[in-house]
């Protein structure tokens, strides 16, 4: 593991999280699972023309996971259907400024995976 | 025996000499799989490649070798639980599938629809699943004991309760792999037995640990794995009292396990290899005879006493944390537990704990460690972080694995949070 895991960033994310929360009639949302070490996460999207105007999240995890997903809902904003599906793991690594290694790479890339699984609910012609 | 010497033992493993991240690796994950001393890996390679050929076939000199030393491997199980004779000894894969043999021979003979099976809610999932599949397929009723008010034990009023319904098959663990907490599986034998129930022990946390005697507890079956007591993966042990055996089908057919085969009926051959088809992992079973001789010269007894000292030094450190919660029994002499230690930090999910001792060069395991009705129902958490010593484990390792706790507390302490 490398040391900046648990970089002030990432706790402080952790610890006061953007965009946590619910939307109230969202044109998507998705709950991720991961069953090694529980991870769970919500996300509610709201789409405009196939843009990203509104995210939240819910859940509950680890530091990695949840700071990851206060990043990329802040990131992801504003952002196409397009923009989403081109995101992979780099894109995280970038966000949260460390590489965690293939054991907690998982819980970095939980959220994104919420994100893009509830983007995959649109019907093919709306994006 | 003289004295517990533990850097003498630490010898014995080579691993233990190598680094994690920079440190030296404090390898506190015992109750997922042991460490191996150069004694069984040593009688693994020297099959390899002074003698490897297949067991009970060959007339030749080398396959006479391999044959003795795995079927005198099982002589040593037999001793180390005290058990009749070697025709009560049948190596699987593993505890899960000795726990699966039991379900799918002697479940499947005895459950009907309608009919109890009791476990219990600190059970790994290997002790779970087998029995879920058993009801799901003769529409049985799975029944489960609960926990005492402290929730480390199991409550033994709910045990008798649950008695009542005259469960056909009663399975256990004798150790929890969350808790620590040594059940009474003597007492629980005895009480299930006069309600005419099949008893099955998981002695997957227990027999690495304690000395285990299948005569003094009773049971009538016993599933255990290799890994966690030294030997290969790949190799575990289903004890069962001869007069059942003799009297369940086998469950997997094919070469060895037969005497004779016509083309539409065959004949079984004797205990325990009925319940061994096909070649067997030799080498895993030798590796086990070789783990238990290890063992046996360090004496459970001795290694009992040596981990519940780890145990006690862990836990008085561990308290002094602050937001640190342990589950299961952390009063007394701890008796009554082994040195299996779960536990939160309020605020610090398992996983980010696991990756900061990680870092500091200490394994140690985090998550709902395969027990999800127990952590998520009775201690209700989606995950905890677990501590397990075994005999190479050091009170600095301990102390190490402490600070590194505290270190934990400190980084998530910089944001006031």
């Amino acid at each position: 593991m490398p040391m900046d895991l648990y970089a002030e960033e990432i706790i402080a994310h952790y610890e006061h999280p953007h965009n946590r929360g619910k939307i109230d009639l969202p044109n998507l949302s998705t709950r991720e699972y991961n069953p090694v070490c529980g991870d769970d996460i919500t996300v509610y999207i709201l789409l405009e023309k196939g843009r990203i105007i509104e995210i939240k999240f819910e859940g509950d995890g680890c530091a990695i996971s949840m700071a990851s997903a206060s990043m990329v809902t802040d990131y992801v904003k504003g952002k196409t259907v397009k923009d989403v599906e081109n995101m992979d793991a780099k894109t995280i690594i970038g966000l949260i400024g460390v590489d965690p290694g293939p054991a907690r790479l998982k819980c970095a890339i939980l959220p994104l995976k919420a994100i893009k699984n509830a983007l995959k609910k649109l019907p093919p012609d709306t994006t | 025996m003289t004295e517990y010497n533990v850097e003498r033992i630490r010898e014995d493993f080579p691993i233990l000499k190598s680094k994690m991240n920079g440190h030296l690796l404090a390898y506190l994950d015992n109750a997922a799989t042991s460490q191996r001393p150069n004694q069984v890996i040593d009688s693994v390679t020297s099959f390899y490649r002074e003698y490897n050929a297949n067991v009970h076939r060959g007339i030749y000199s080398i396959s006479e070798r391999a044959t003795e030393a795995y079927e005198e491997s099982k002589l040593k199980v037999s001793k180390f639980i005290n058990s009749e004779s070697i025709k009560e000894i049948i190596y699987t894969r593993n505890t899960t599938e000795s726990i699966n043999l039991v379900a799918l021979g002697k479940g499947s003979e005895c459950i009907g629809k309608d009919d109890h099976i009791l476990i219990t809610m600190m059970e790994h999932h290997s002790n779970i699943v087998p029995w879920q599949l058993l009801a799901k397929r003769t529409k049985g009723i799975l029944d489960y004991v609960g926990l005492d008010t402290n929730g480390s034990g199991l409550d033994m009023e709910n045990v008798k309760e649950m008695l009542e319904k005259e469960p056909k098959i009663v399975s256990i663990s004798h150790v929890s792999n969350i808790l620590g907490t040594i059940n009474d599986v003597k007492e629980i034998s005895k009480l299930a037995h006069k309600h005419g129930a099949l008893v099955v022990v998981d002695g997957a946390q227990s027999v690495p640990h304690i000395k285990i005697d299948v005569k003094e507890i009773k049971c009538d079956f016993l599933a255990f794995s290799g890994h966690k007591m030294l030997a290969p993966s790949g190799i575990g042990v289903l004890y069962g009292r001869e007069e059942i055996l003799e009297e369940m089908e086998p469950v997997i057919g094919g070469g060895d396990m037969i005497r004779t085969v016509g083309m539409h009926d065959a004949t079984w051959n004797d205990l325990p290899w009925k319940f061994e088809a096909g070649t067997p992992n030799i080498e895993g079973g030798i590796g086990m005879g070789a783990a238990i001789d290890y063992l046996g010269r360090l004496g459970m007894e001795n290694i009992e006493a040596y981990e519940r000292k780890l145990t006690e030094h862990a836990i008085a450190k561990m308290k002094n944390i602050p937001g640190l919660r342990i589950y299961g029994i952390t009063d007394g002499a701890n008796i009554g537990r082994i040195g299996v230690v779960s536990f939160t930090i309020e605020g610090i999910h398992p996983h980010d704990l696991a990756s900061i001792l990680d870092n500091d060069g200490i394994a140690i395991r985090a998550g709902h460690n395969c027990a999800m009705p127990l952590v998520r129902q009775i201690l209700n958490n989606n995950a905890v972080a677990r501590m397990s010593f075994y005999i190479y484990n050091t009170i600095e390792e301990v102390d190490r694995a402490v600070e590194s706790l505290e270190r934990a507390v400190a980084i998530f302490k910089r944001q006031g949070g």
